[in-house]
């Protein structure tokens, strides 16, 4: 590597000598190296398994009400691995209530199981449209510029501008609250960066000679922009869908929170969170689960995500 | 800059317009009659009702009466569910109590995030700097929802400092905890945007040029690199403004401050589309107009900027 | 040895990386007289902007310098901020490569100037925006109380290079530094900095270093060459000698890249291979890898920097007359 001109920096950034490696290689290499995101990515992996075993685990079903719990949640709802002669929590063997119950003797475990399913989909899903839409606006305004890059920036200027979580309530309460209108309601809040993000890397992108070449030689925009100038941007696109999913977590948990997000039976980790500061004076296991939950994978996402964003962008290197 | 700031007021009323389209042609499009609750009304008294609302002329002459009366006369239109009450009702008695907290919480948020930032980047990789660190990448998993229910479990079920909620005219122990909660997270993103720019201005060449002429430390940081380094953070505030709105929802819920968000929160419960839509055109409102102070300061500050 | 005015001995530098200690200079001694015009010249990663950054104590935080560096016999390397900031700009005063970006874009070019003034002099701000004006007007720059009140941004790259001139030349330093100050310019500017630059010699009397990768403004401009690679000297000399008769391959070699008119040329000559990697240098000549003359000692053991037709210094293994064109 040859030392360049911008002295100091180069110099911190002079990075090992030895064969040529590919650029996903290197990225890989320097991902692992990084011991948070490595943590990170173990405890997303561990909470991604207790969301898919989770509901082979449990004991009860996510509405079944334990009737001998039932009126006396404070004092024997509890996590049952707590049970003593102190307490009055029936012992594991009994109940299997691992999580204890919530505050209508109902299995914690099977609905904090339950809840991460759909906080993880909601978080996931949310954010592949949100770089979906936000790519290939993105894309298309960066490599046609002009005028109707200007028009498409202006459109997202106008949409910055806007306090989205009421008009998503506002479609949630109008058109019924469904999870599928969450999935589309919160990815749609969160594309204009991604959009703002992806037209810039375009914009640079297009001066480059491979695109010139293939503009030269009569390729079809939209071909260009999907076979060429996509996959370019696909190393940005990660790390902001990485980092978008765990504001989509928020996002969620903040509508289920108020009471507007997932409707009962089903539950999230924002409802959770919701029932358990309801309950804290009662029962406070039922706070810290959730909330435990929640906090963890999001510090997960936090740190896979700037993990990636070092490895893979060369810039903060 | 006169001009500029008039470009820019000219440039914010469609961008309101098309809000107040928006929410008004959801509102227009849901399903079935905003009276038509679970109480089962005769379908005489729907129509009377809608006729009474104005909801059955045409689209058109009810979104311009709509966009008149709030332009006009600063009437933000009634509520459906709640004879006696319309939208100005509920601003006139939440709003302050928003305000207040909501100022207090953003003025915290700038002052001792950026603050926290900029010194942490100056004595970079010490205990502060860690600390500060340390509390961002924390505070980014603590969202307002988050934040309410750990300070009240600490503050006033363990320790019995602060009272659990209420508004009691603003009094500073019935202040701490919203401000508190809707704050932290806000904090913690000015801290770290103002740390990586202020990290990034002071390995720039100008700050070299700076340190070459001798100048002392306090100059170089105070005059040379505190504007450009605060110039990010200001591009920030537009989104924190937003973003603070959103969560004095929360704010108003748990703790019942009794501030709009309460009534927003309520009129969704009810599916009071008045309230909502009122409420979410008046917060719009706000939005934009923050939106254009941010582009002045940031306009005052940059003097590459023309307009 | 009489009275120099600066005097470098021994200096290294080296920065902490992730991947290793980076040997950036490696022992480097100088002189310089008063009035003396000496230039330092090599290619990119040579180590010669660091040399200059570390006098000054300007490097990066990784960085770390040794040895001695004495301006009027005083030292002055690795002194507290405190000292070196009387140091900096009344004595010794720098200007750098990008002029587009070294001046601070959200200051008026008054305040900029005047603050120097100010702080070092004790000037009030009045008498320093004179003394900005009169200094500006010294540098060329037309309209020069007008121009105070504006901003970088409203200046060309060669007017903000005059404008860095000026600035630096504030304190009367007996010593400028001048770090690539034309790469960032066009062709027809970076001559009149150039000529500005030995106008600046004459008028004010001050000793100037003028570090360049670019031999070709070096023959007009400077008595004395010093040749730098991978950290170390590798000649060092009169200007007008080293260019007839150049003792070393490496200057061979950046002589024969310049391109000339006098000569048909049929390519640009250029010298293979790329700059050392100063992560892991070893013991021998760091030219080696490059070199057409290497050959056994080389890769083991750095030549010694030994004196030879009185005023010029070489250090390389290979002898005197196997140098040539």
């Amino acid at each position: 590597m040859v030392v360049s001109h911008s002295q100091s920096a180069a110099l911190t950034a002079a990075a090992p000598m030895g064969p040529p490696r590919s650029l996903w290689a290197d990225a890989r290499a320097r991902f692992f190296r990084n011991r948070a995101a490595v943590g990170g990515l173990v405890v997303l992996g561990l909470v991604a398994g207790f969301a898919i075993f989770g509901p082979f685990v449990a004991q009860h079903s996510i509405e079944e009400i334990n009737w001998s719990i039932l009126g006396k949640v404070d004092d024997a709802g509890g996590p049952c691995f707590l049970s003593g002669p102190d307490n009055e929590i029936p012992p594991c063997s009994e109940t299997g209530h691992w999580f204890g119950t919530d505050a209508q003797a109902r299995d914690l475990f099977a609905r904090t199981v339950q809840g991460t399913q759909i906080s993880l989909m909601v978080g996931v899903v949310g954010a592949l449209i949100a770089v979906l839409v936000g790519t290939i606006y993105g894309a298309v305004s960066g490599y046609f510029g002009g005028r109707l890059d200007n028009m498409m920036m202006r459109v997202v200027d106008v949409l910055m501008s806007v306090p989205y979580m009421f008009v998503l309530i506002l479609l949630l309460v109008v058109f019924g609250r469904s999870i599928l209108m969450l999935f589309i309601g919160i990815g749609l809040i969160s594309w204009l960066d991604m959009a703002r993000i992806a037209r810039g890397q375009t914009l640079s992108l297009r001066s480059r000679d491979f695109i010139e070449a293939a503009i030269a030689t009569g390729v079809h925009p939209f071909r260009i922009i999907l076979r060429h100038i996509v996959p370019n941007l696909l190393g940005v696109v990660i790390v902001y869908a990485t980092l978008l999913v765990p504001s989509m977590i928020i996002y969620e948990s903040f509508i289920s929170f108020l009471g507007l997000g997932v409707q009962e039976p089903l539950t999230s980790w924002g409802a959770l969170i919701n029932e358990g500061a309801d309950q804290m004076r009662q029962g406070l296991w039922m706070l810290l689960i959730p909330l435990a939950f929640f906090v963890v994978s999001l510090f997960g996402f936090f740190f896979v995500g700037d993990g990636l964003r070092d490895a893979l962008d060369p810039k903060d290197r | 800059m006169t001009a500029f700031i008039l470009r820019r007021l000219l440039f914010a009323i469609p961008v309101l317009l098309i809000l107040i389209v928006l929410t008004f042609v959801l509102m227009y499009t849901a399903p079935g009659s905003p009276f038509a609750s679970d109480r089962g009304v005769p379908p005489a008294v729907l129509a009377n009702l809608e006729r009474e609302y104005g909801l059955d002329r045409p689209f058109l002459a009810q979104i311009g009466t709509y966009i008149w009366n709030i332009v006009t006369q600063f009437d933000f239109g009634p509520s459906f569910q709640y004879r006696d009450q319309d939208v100005n009702d509920l601003i006139e008695q939440g709003f302050p109590v928003t305000l207040t907290y909501g100022f207090w919480s953003f003025l915290v948020a700038v002052v001792v995030g950026g603050t926290l930032g900029v010194v942490a980047a100056i004595r970079q990789n010490t205990w502060l700097d860690y600390f500060a660190v340390g509390i961002s990448i924390g505070a980014q998993v603590l969202p307002n929802f988050v934040m309410a229910p750990i300070l009240v479990l600490v503050f006033t079920l363990w320790l019995g400092w602060l009272p659990g909620g209420g508004w009691q005219g603003g009094q500073i122990e019935y202040l701490i905890m919203p401000v508190i909660a809707l704050s932290t997270s806000f904090m913690a993103s000015i801290a770290r945007i103002a740390r990586a720019s202020m990290l990034e201005v002071m390995t720039s060449n100008f700050i070299r040029t700076a340190r070459a002429k001798g100048l002392p430390g306090r100059t170089i940081v105070l005059r040379h690199a505190l504007k450009p380094a605060l110039l990010p953070v200001i591009s920030y505030l537009g989104p924190a403004f937003v973003g603070m709105i959103t969560g004095s929802v929360v704010i108003d819920l748990y703790f019942s401050t009794g501030g709009i968000g309460q009534f927003f929160v309520a009129s969704a419960l009810n599916r009071d589309y008045g309230v909502m839509m009122g409420i979410t055109v008046l917060l719009g409102a706000l939005t934009i107009l923050f939106n254009l102070l941010v582009d002045i300061l940031y306009a005052w500050i940059d003097p590459k900027i023309r307009y | 040895m009489t009275e120099h005015l600066l005097s470098v001995r021994d200096l290294s530098v080296s920065f902490d990386t992730p991947d290793g200690t980076v040997s950036a200079v490696n022992g480097i001694s100088l002189d310089l007289a008063k009035r003396d015009t000496l230039a330092i010249v090599g290619e990119s990663g040579s180590g010669k902007t660091q040399l200059a950054f570390a006098m000054l104590g300007l490097l990066a935080r990784n960085g770390r310098s040794e040895g001695s560096v004495r301006i009027e016999g005083q030292e002055i390397l690795n002194l507290p901020e405190a000292k070196l900031n009387k140091v900096r700009a009344e004595r010794v005063a720098m200007i750098f490569q990008d002029p587009m970006t070294s001046l601070n874009p959200y200051l008026k070019i008054g305040t900029q100037m005047a603050e120097v003034l100010q702080l070092h002099l004790g000037k009030s701000k009045r008498a320093a925006m004179e003394d900005a004006a009169r200094m500006l007007d010294a540098v060329r720059i037309p309209d020069a109380k007008r121009r105070l009140g504006m901003y970088p941004h409203e200046f060309s790259g060669g007017m903000r290079q005059r404008i860095m001139i000026a600035m630096a030349l504030l304190c009367r330093p007996a010593l400028l530094i001048a770090d690539e100050p034309t790469t960032a310019l066009d062709v027809t500017v970076q001559a009149q900095i150039m000529e500005l630059l030995t106008e600046v010699r004459e008028e004010f009397g001050t000793a100037i270093i003028l570090i360049t990768h670019d031999l070709g403004i070096v023959a007009g401009s400077c008595e004395r060459t010093m040749v730098m690679y991978g950290g170390r000297v590798m000649e060092t000399g009169p200007t007008d000698k080293l260019f007839e008769a150049p003792s070393h391959p490496y200057t061979l070699g950046l002589l024969a890249a310049v391109p000339r008119l006098d000569i048909p040329q049929e390519d640009l000559l250029t010298i293979p291979g790329d700059p050392p990697d100063l992560l892991g240098l070893s013991g021998g000549c760091p030219f080696t890898p490059r070199c057409p003359l290497a050959h056994e000692p080389c890769p083991q053991r750095m030549p010694d920097l030994v004196s030879f037709d009185t005023d010029r210094k070489r250090a390389c293994h290979a002898a005197r007359e196997d140098v040539h064109r």
